[in-house]
């Protein structure tokens, strides 16, 4: 049972929820246009005549951003060490991979999309394969591998020096004081911003539309296309909403347990 | 010198130590050594070069001009073995540094397995025993987070004796302690040093440098002013600066006992 305060905390939330949605309603809904706008983006019969190929067509995106994610795992990882190594003869290797993620962060997705997967294809070389799809999945690799290893690496400088410090006077390597102590420690703490860039790929992989590979958002223009309605681009937009939207909470979740841990920790 | 560090050869020798932070001499040419058995404690004021020492005698730190040597073999921290160097020597923090994502016996038990290669069950088994003559057998399977300080400290101990050290480096461990909870860290230095285990000690506590030690080191802007048994630094010491630290000593350590009074 919600003490008094908590109580009337829940109904002060509920009223003024409800006031600002129905303000939102109304003031969408009493605009001239509205009739025209929702048979356009929002006709029922639209939707479920869409939802079947559109459905089957994120089924291409699933398995583009399953693939890319295992592979983004430890390529992002090595690509973290490669930027803290120290040992100056393996310098040229901390500089390549800085390059990398300067580079790979700082140009729009959409232009690197365009470069490789019409680009590289075009080279016509042999033994390149020349599917939208391989180069789809290498393109958002290659992207988020340079976020996710930003990620990593915030997690293993978040790691206060004195642990390597007491792993290396125990006589462990470097490698081992990594492999042991910094990075099972920085793996907590990088989870939820690493859920974050993933949901950020999810997303991500509607953009590969553009090389020709018909996953869901394809789809939905192709049948938008035929039918001048935009109803299927929002069954789209609802289905991956339905992925993202637990994510988001699950990533809420563990952030929050975190911050917990860290408050209640007394490391 | 204590009638044992004649008897036995040395164990660890540090010679002209030096060693700078942006120019500033912090250890300046301080040469000590530790014959087998032996426990020697270094004291002086925060600041004084102890810590540093400490650093640097167990190679993580490079040196700026001095030698060390370990069982009469030259060592150094620029070594390609000097990862195999650090294990015939053990330290302990003052912050404990323990692991928090281990357990209490996953980290004593992690040298001694990938550090010394030793099977998992054999590290496991050698971990429990330390724990045992500690006292923490039952605290095995806690992570260390729901340990007192003090047992804490006593597990940074255990996994610093993991790896058999020939020397034990301790650097006041018991600073970031309650008053109650130091003598139980002090109780097992004790008996430490009473199984022969040799021992270089910074600290605070004078009374227990006073029971424990075999020799005194009295350090003060990186140099070591003065060193001699307890009874002779503590009762009758020659130097001026270090009169003048054991007269502060003790008139701020109030209800505590001041040894030589």
């Amino acid at each position: 049972m919600a003490t008094g305060p908590a109580r009337k905390g829940l109904l002060v939330a509920t009223f003024s929820t409800l006031l600002v949605a129905g303000a939102v309603a109304y003031t969408v809904g009493s605009s001239p246009a509205w009739p025209e706008v929702q048979k356009a983006f929002f006709d029922g019969r639209y939707f479920s005549t869409s939802l079947p190929a559109v459905a089957e067509a994120f089924t291409i995106n699933v398995r583009l951003f399953i693939i890319a994610e295992l592979l983004i795992l430890p390529i992002g990882l090595l690509i973290a060490l490669a930027r803290s190594i120290t040992a100056p003869a393996l310098t040229p290797l901390r500089i390549f991979a800085t390059a990398y993620v300067d580079f790979f962060r700082g140009v729009p997705s959409i232009l690197i999309i365009y470069v490789l997967g019409f680009g590289v294809p075009a080279l016509q070389l042999d033994g390149v394969p020349k599917e939208p799809f391989f180069w789809a999945l290498v393109t958002l690799v290659l992207i988020y591998s340079a976020y996710v290893s930003e990620v990593y690496r915030a997690g293993i400088e978040s790691i206060h020096p004195s642990q390597e410090r007491a792993a290396r006077a125990l006589g462990l390597t470097r490698v081992q004081a990594l492999r042991h102590v910094v990075i099972p420690q920085a793996m907590r703490r990088v989870i939820p911003p690493l859920l974050n860039d993933f949901i950020g790929l999810q997303k991500d992989t509607a953009l590969v539309s553009i090389l020709g590979v018909v996953e869901t958002f394809k789809q939905a223009q192709i049948l938008k296309a035929a039918s001048f309605n935009f109803t299927p681009l929002m069954t789209t937009a609802l289905i991956f909403l339905i992925i993202t939207i637990p994510m988001t909470r699950l990533v809420d979740h563990l952030a929050a347990k975190d911050r917990s841990a860290q408050l209640g920790g007394t490391r | 010198m204590a009638a044992r560090a004649r008897t036995h050869a040395p164990v660890l020798e540090l010679k002209g130590l030096t060693k700078r932070y942006n120019g500033r001499p912090v250890l300046d040419r301080i040469s000590l050594s530790l014959a087998e058995h032996e426990v020697v404690c270094l004291i002086g004021a925060s600041g004084s070069g102890k810590s540093t020492l400490l650093r640097c005698a167990d190679l993580l730190e490079p040196l700026d001009a001095g030698s060390i040597r370990l069982n009469g073999g030259r060592v150094a921290y620029e070594d390609r073995d000097v990862d195999a160097t650090r294990r015939k020597l053990g330290i302990v923090f003052q912050g404990f540094n323990l692991f928090p994502h281990l357990t209490v016996v996953e980290n004593v038990a992690l040298a001694p397995r990938v550090a010394l290669g030793l099977a998992p069950a054999a590290a496991v088994r050698r971990a429990k025993e330390l724990l045992k003559s500690l006292g923490l057998a039952e605290k095995a399977h806690e992570y260390p987070d729901r340990l007192s300080g003090g047992q804490q400290q006593r597990v940074a101990i255990a996994r610093a004796l993991a790896t058999e050290p020939k020397v034990l480096l301790l650097d006041e461990i018991t600073s970031a302690l309650d008053p109650v909870l130091v003598a139980e860290v002090l109780e097992t230095l004790r008996s430490l040093a009473a199984s022969g285990m040799t021992m270089l000690i910074a600290t605070h506590e004078m009374a227990f440098a006073a029971d424990v030690a075999d020799r005194i080191c009295y350090l003060e802007g990186g140099r070591l002013v003065e060193e001699g048994t307890p009874r002779r630094i503590f009762g009758a010491p020659r130097d001026a600066r270090t009169r003048e630290f054991l007269r502060r000593v003790r008139s701020i350590s109030g209800g505590r006992r001041a040894p030589g009074r």
